[in-house]
């Protein structure tokens, strides 16, 4: 009787999944199917027939592209963890004096559209000659993650034992000390949940890229599908197939670091 | 924000100071090593200070800047704008597409949150019973959430396309018409919140579901032994319970909905004319999707947007004030 019911549930799980991922379904499907099916009517639901076309494109004309955004990721991450974990030391341990101030400063940070941060990137780059530079947009990337940081580590440092701080101040450890041996090592899910949201936003980054990264040379991924939507509309097999390569970031976290996404959605809102 | 290094060190002068009248020895040994952590943390949160003062403050001072200013491109490069106060905002508020964007933006963010919302405590409720496959499936959802917008929004985009979309295609197999999902304005602004709707479920089901593995078991137990069916449990124990973490949910939606740029504009760039043009699309739209930037009004708009943001902000944080009060 339960095990009927469980395996009931179980068929509908199924079909609810398959419906919220059919759009992903069918990006994959699309990049796989010919040119010539692409208009075709009934459209094809599985490429019987697949072509690597679009892949072929994505791996002649998009390596760039790719590296940008993998470096931009990456600088995103370091500059994030860099300037947020010391922070979070500092207001979780150290007990910052106007910690409540900066705190609330950091809600509000993350509450400003990044359409009106990207006018003031633009005017400010614009004078220091950092537009169209991957160091800028890596700055501007960061904005998104920062404040995020900051708040994720204060909560996750503030849960370190205190009795591990006060022994090491007994040892004659400083603070710097005490920072660099308990609780970088102790904060190392925090350092990933962080790094994980830092390199997927600046990787998933669209408003900055396109404003202030517009006439580039090297220019991220997103960038380029957008280009390329524009450019050429007869070819969505290549920019489906473009689509694709641009989430296997997105896929492969998933996969690997499944628990971290889930701790960093749930921190940002719950409190337990 | 470059208060706050400066409010400390005054207070520590003014405790040193205390410390000098002759009341408390012990008391002011004790200050002195307080202060010194206190260094200790201002040192470390310096690069904190510093980042925002430089890439949040400065930028959204110079927004400021040219929504008072009559910016061009020749004056941008010069830097000779004329200031014309709140010239910007009078023209933005007289524009026609002001109550149109308006409009637009409250329904795109009240028809996304109301959606989002709904389907995600519905399967939240559903994947709280555990089942073979429960976790498996539950992170599959989260995969939407995880792509980079460009790439769902490119998606949708082709799926809803009027002549090759299969969304047509399946509507013209059963027999209906042909709808131009994204060309026409009577539903392009569907368009893009169906979307934006099934971008928004991840979301609001993994944290919805985290509110919900925080009611105890024990009072659906009581609940079903004293005959209360699934749907009367719903509605005594698991909404009123969840009524903190639904509020919260809801407003953080509401803070990110109100900014969304990147779905709407790889799908319509907020057209066919103004037929999906919302706050966010406006300003963007102003200053960088045309040939010509006017960064001026662009500028007022988004520092509306900032205005609007802001509203729902402080109610969210009085929000969770409140509930850490209770707790």
């Amino acid at each position: 009787m339960t095990e009927r019911k469980v395996w009931w549930k179980t068929a509908l799980g199924v079909v609810f999944t398959a419906l919220m991922l059919f759009p992903v379904y069918w990006m994959v499907n699309v990049s796989f199917t010919q040119t010539r099916d692409l208009r075709a009517d009934p459209p094809h639901w599985f490429p019987w027939d697949p072509t690597f076309e679009g892949y072929e494109a994505v791996f002649a004309q998009q390596l760039p592209a790719l590296g940008t955004s993998l470096l931009v990721g990456l600088g995103s991450v370091v500059l994030t963890v860099v300037i947020a974990a010391p922070a979070g030391y500092a207001l979780a341990l150290l007990h910052l004096r106007g910690g409540r101030t900066l705190n609330f400063l950091l809600l509000v940070a993350q509450m400003i559209p990044a359409v009106v941060m990207a006018m003031g990137f633009y005017a400010v780059y614009n004078n220091l000659g950092l537009l169209n530079t991957i160091p800028g947009l890596i700055v501007a990337d960061s904005t998104i993650a920062v404040p995020f940081g900051v708040l994720l580590f204060t909560a996750f440092m503030s849960g370190i034992p205190r009795e591990m701080l006060q022994a090491a101040r007994v040892d004659g450890a400083g603070a710097w000390r005490t920072f660099r041996s308990i609780v970088i090592p102790m904060s190392r899910n925090s350092i990933l949940t962080v790094s994980l949201f830092a390199f997927l936003w600046a990787w998933s980054d669209f408003i900055f890229a396109s404003t202030l990264n517009r006439n580039g040379d090297l220019i991220p991924i997103t960038l380029s599908i957008y280009n390329y939507i524009g450019n050429n509309t007869t070819q969505w097999n290549a920019i489906m197939a473009t689509a694709v390569v641009a989430s296997v970031p997105a896929a492969i976290l998933l996969v690997v670091a499944q628990r971290y996404v889930a701790a960093g959605v749930t921190a940002g809102a719950v409190k337990d | 924000m470059t208060s706050i290094p400066a409010d400390v060190g005054s207070r520590d002068g003014s405790r040193g100071a205390a410390g000098t009248t002759p009341a408390a020895p012990p008391a002011r040994r004790r200050r002195r090593t307080l202060s010194s952590s206190q260094w200790a943390a201002v040192g470390f949160a310096a690069p904190l200070l510093v980042y925002l003062v430089l890439f949040y403050a400065y930028p959204l001072w110079r927004n400021i800047d040219l929504s008072v200013h009559d910016y061009t491109i020749r004056a941008f490069v010069q830097g000779d704008a004329e200031f014309v106060g709140l010239q910007n905002y009078v023209e933005v508020f007289g524009s026609s597409t002001f109550p149109t964007a308006l409009w637009n933006t409250f329904v795109f963010t009240f028809g996304s949150i109301a959606f989002q919302f709904t389907i995600g405590l519905a399967l939240a409720v559903f994947f709280r019973s555990s089942f073979r496959l429960s976790n498996t499936l539950r992170a599959m959802f989260l995969v939407p959430w995880l792509l980079p917008l460009i790439v769902s929004a490119s998606t949708w985009a082709w799926m809803l396309n009027s002549e090759n979309g299969i969304v047509n295609s399946v509507i013209t197999a059963f027999g209906g018409e042909q709808i131009n999902w994204l060309t026409s304005p009577d539903t392009a602004l569907i368009s893009v919140t169906i979307a934006n709707i099934w971008l928004g479920i991840p979301f609001n089901l993994v944290i919805l579901y985290s509110g919900l593995q925080n009611i105890p078991g024990e009072v659906y137990e009581a609940a079903s032994l004293d005959g209360a069916g699934a749907w009367r449990q719903f509605w005594s124990i698991t909404f009123p319970l969840l009524r903190p973490v639904s509020a919260i949910t809801i407003l953080l939606g509401l803070i990110y909905t109100l900014k969304v740029v990147d779905v709407i504009w790889v799908m319509t760039t907020g057209g066919p004319g103004d037929a999906s043009t919302t706050l966010a699309i406006w300003s963007y739209r102003e200053a960088f999707g045309t040939g010509q930037p006017d960064f001026s009004p662009a500028a007022a708009v988004g520092n509306l947007l900032i205005v609007i943001a802001l509203v729902f902000g402080f109610l969210h944080l009085r929000l969770q004030n409140r509930q850490e009060a209770t707790s």
